[in-house]
């Protein structure tokens, strides 16, 4: 059987084959469709959601002690929140087979740093296998159970964005049931107070010399002969590149690529009268290979910042010497075209809290998630994001030192307050801050596509769960000051923003409206624009709702009218409600001149 | 850098336009027709109203799932100012499958600072030979669903793919739902009426 799967896919059906138990993760593009793969279409794999990665981790971590194999997916930067964990993991080792997976993402297509995991997998001394294609994605999550179980210990799988994100035809597997293991006690193992974990960390050096061997005679790890006297080291997604451009090369492609085989690398020099190393980001391989001894380059010719290209290698290729050639474009790129930045939909819930926002002038710490795009042109009202749940503490950092006169504002949503924003706002509770935190709830993980969470009342598989109440959350927490404000209702949020960060006590602005398009979408009766009455002036525009576009007629100064674009507007009324005009009016009120 | 009998397709639009869908269809018929086939975006950002593009590319084996500016052989936009922003994509003698779509955004309608372009696609036909503009919509709306535009053009690619007709129409009978599949046949059979020689609409 062959399929068409991406990366991703490719994952959750390795671990479908290789009888997994429990699939855990946090949404995290490019990671996200991992587990939504699991939860859909191979349903005998208990897959969920948990708040965050550390949880996720630890719970993976448990599955795996208690007898079952775990897969735990997030993306790069989920590595660190579950960083605590997996670091001491390596020690204790696993029960059945244990499998992390990190989906990086070179050129930070939607993340807010490009750190290299391959480097976690060394500082945790971890085995790390790197998938170049879907069809290996399938095939080394298999494979990494069977080393996680005969090293004893856990194994990092590393895709990137390309890998997770593009489709190739997938040879498919048997369905396996995974080996039947069951908890035994052992604390000297799972226990790791100091005297344990000393006794631990030397079977760690120790499984690393197995490891080194083992990489040495692993299929994952080939050499391609074609008779060239030119000799590449790579692996992951900068294979197929330097594929792409030179086929008939000699290749040493990494597929287990910590430990590195080193023995097999001296070799493959050895035989060679010209190396060079091809990898995306970090030296990963190419400083390791040095610190042997041997004398290659990469990085000067390929640079460690953004994503690699079929022409990115090509022109390192060239400046190193190996190629002559490069085909170039040869008709000219269009200069002066306008940006299309992604933007918040229309009637979003978000809108009108940035709207009031920009008004007031206030420091705005931000937080990941759809509402990040706040900070783009024209709302312009976000000053800080960092990572997840930072807002609250960078607003409590900022307010202590009066870094801004007209008050300090967080902005976090629902999914990220649960994830990591809880503690924070217990921080501003207990350090007697005087920060004002607008939860955006939106009822979703809207940025990476609607996945449930504590508060949804859903889980991954779709059964019913207990909603949190984030309002009881609050006040548990011993916030005193907490509103409910209607995120469709203008003046109410601006003037609540306002008396919130007057008042000398730490306060929570709750929002509430669903999210527009999850999990159902949401299309009220939509409003037009009375052209009569619009002179022009383009707030509406500065409100930046796709819905709003320029009319064929203009004011007086040339400067278009405002239109409504009826099958995107979903009738959230804001327009509507800052019109100095009031020119925009429901549809169904709307009586064209002459009729 | 697609070699021969080898295919490389860049999709270009706007978030929620169907991009992904159109590349979806195209690499199930070429996966059913025996070929290789690797196909790339990218999801998060993007889908927020911004830009979505999706590389497809086909032949006897692939190795990058991405491809290279100026190495394009079929360009297929959904909106004309994309389209003209993508059109170095291709190769000069490539062939551009344009919608005349126009989606302006609010940073253009909000500032003074940009401009949507005047004529995209008098701009494309001057740097490249084949640009075949379509009025998607206006077909879409004859055929009673708007959401039909990327069905229509992909209907225009059959004629520049070495497909079978009936590759095409399985696979929208596998990815379209059951009520929507009699509509996507016509709008792919109306798409396939337009071809570089004749009159464009």
């Amino acid at each position: 059987m062959r399929e068409l799967l991406s990366g991703n896919e490719a994952v959750a059906r390795g671990a479908y084959e290789a009888g997994v138990k429990m699939a855990v993760g946090y949404p995290g593009t490019p990671s996200t469709e991992i587990l939504e793969t699991l939860a859909m279409r191979y349903r005998s794999v208990y897959s969920q959601w948990s708040p965050n990665e550390k949880v996720a981790y630890e719970v993976g971590i448990g599955a795996s002690i208690g007898g079952g194999r775990a897969l735990v997916t997030m993306k790069h930067v989920g590595l660190n929140v579950a960083a605590d964990p997996f670091m001491t993991h390596a020690y204790t080792g696993v029960n059945a087979g244990f499998v992390v997976i990190t989906a990086d993402d070179p050129e930070m297509h939607s993340s807010q740093n490009e750190q290299d995991n391959r480097i976690f997998a060394r500082f945790a001394q971890v085995p790390l296998l790197e998938p170049s294609n879907s069809q290996e994605a399938k095939d080394m999550v298999v494979t990494a159970y069977e080393i996680s179980e005969i090293f004893d210990t856990p194994v990092m799988v590393r895709l990137t964005t390309r890998v997770s994100h593009s489709k190739g035809i997938v040879t498919l597997g048997e369905v396996t049931e995974g080996p039947d293991k069951k908890f035994i006690k052992d604390p000297a193992k799972y226990v790791m107070i100091p005297s344990n974990a000393r006794g631990r960390h030397a079977v760690v050096r120790g499984r690393l010399q197995l490891l080194k061997r083992f990489a040495e005679d692993t299929p994952l790890n080939i050499v391609e002969c074609n008779g060239s006297k030119l000799g590449i080291i790579t692996g992951g997604i900068s294979y197929q590149y330097a594929k792409e451009v030179l086929p008939d090369a000699d290749y040493l492609k990494l597929g287990f690529s910590y430990p590195l085989p080193m023995k097999k690398i001296a070799d493959f020099i050895a035989s060679h009268e010209q190396v060079i190393v091809v990898e995306e980001l970090e030296p990963f391989y190419e400083d390791q290979i040095k610190a042997a001894g041997f004398h290659i380059e990469g990085k000067k010719y390929f640079g460690a910042q953004g994503e690699l290209s079929p022409i990115r290698v090509a022109e390192g290729l060239k400046e190193a010497g190996f190629i002559d050639e490069i085909p170039l474009a040869l008709i000219p790129h269009q200069e002066g075209m306008f940006p299309r930045p992604p933007v918040l939909c229309p009637g979003c819930p978000h809108r009108g809290a940035f709207m009031a926002l920009k008004k007031l002038g206030v420091a705005v710490a931000g937080d990941i998630g759809c509402y990040t795009l706040g900070v783009m042109q024209p709302l312009n009202a976000l000053d800080t994001c960092i990572c997840m749940g930072a807002s609250i503490g960078n607003a409590i950092g900022m307010e202590k030192v009066k870094g801004s006169k007209k008050g300090t504002v967080a902005v976090i949503g629902d999914s990220t307050f649960l994830h990591s924003g809880v503690t924070g706002l217990m921080d501003a509770v207990y350090n007697h801050s005087n920060v004002t935190i607008i939860i955006l709830d939106n009822r979703a993980t809207a940025m990476t596509g609607g996945q449930q969470h504590p508060a949804t009342g859903k889980t991954l598989m779709g059964d019913d769960a207990h909603e949190i109440d984030i309002p009881s959350l609050c006040k548990a927490l011993g916030v005193k000051n907490y509103r409910e404000v209607d995120a469709y209702d203008y003046e109410q949020m601006l003037t609540t923003i306002k008396e919130e960060i007057e008042r000398e006590e730490p306060s929570v602005i709750h929002t509430s409206r669903p999210c527009v398009l999850m999990p159902k979408r949401i299309m009220d009766e939509p409003y037009v624009v009375d052209l009569e009455l619009c002179n022009g002036c383009s707030a509406c525009f500065r409100i930046a709702c796709p819905a709003i576009v320029a009319s064929k007629e203009t004011n007086e100064h040339g400067r278009p009218k405002a239109e409504i674009d009826v099958t995107l507007c979903t009738g959230c009324s804001l327009c509507a409600q800052i019109c100095p005009t009031e020119a925009i009016i429901l549809q169904s009120k709307f009586v064209p001149e002459g009729v | 850098m697609a070699g021969e009998n080898s295919y490389d397709i860049l999709i270009v639009g706007v978030g929620g336009q169907g991009v992904l869908l159109a590349s979806e269809l195209i690499s199930d018929v070429a996966m059913n027709a025996g070929m290789d086939v690797k196909k790339s975006e990218v999801h998060g950002m993007s889908q927020r109203g911004g830009i979505v593009s999706s590389h497809v590319r086909i032949g006897p084996v692939v190795y990058s799932p991405t491809i290279e500016h100026g190495q394009a052989d079929i360009l297929m936009a959904f909106e004309q100012a994309e389209g003209l922003r993508a059109l170095d994509w291709m190769k000069k003698d490539g062939v551009a499958i344009v919608s005349t779509t126009r989606l302006v955004p609010s940073i253009v309608t909000s500032s003074k600072e940009f401009n949507y372009p005047h004529d995209p696609i008098a701009t494309m036909r001057k740097n490249a030979e084949h640009v075949i503009a379509v009025d998607a919509d206006k077909i879409a709306m004859e055929l009673g669903n708007p959401r039909l535009v990327n069905t229509i053009l992909l209907g225009v690619m059959t004629n520049y793919l070495p497909f079978e007709i009936g590759l095409w129409q399985d696979a929208i009978k596998r990815r379209v739902k059951e009520r929507f599949i009699d509509i996507n046949l016509k709008a792919l059979d109306r798409g396939r009426q337009i071809k570089l020689s004749k009159v464009e609409v």
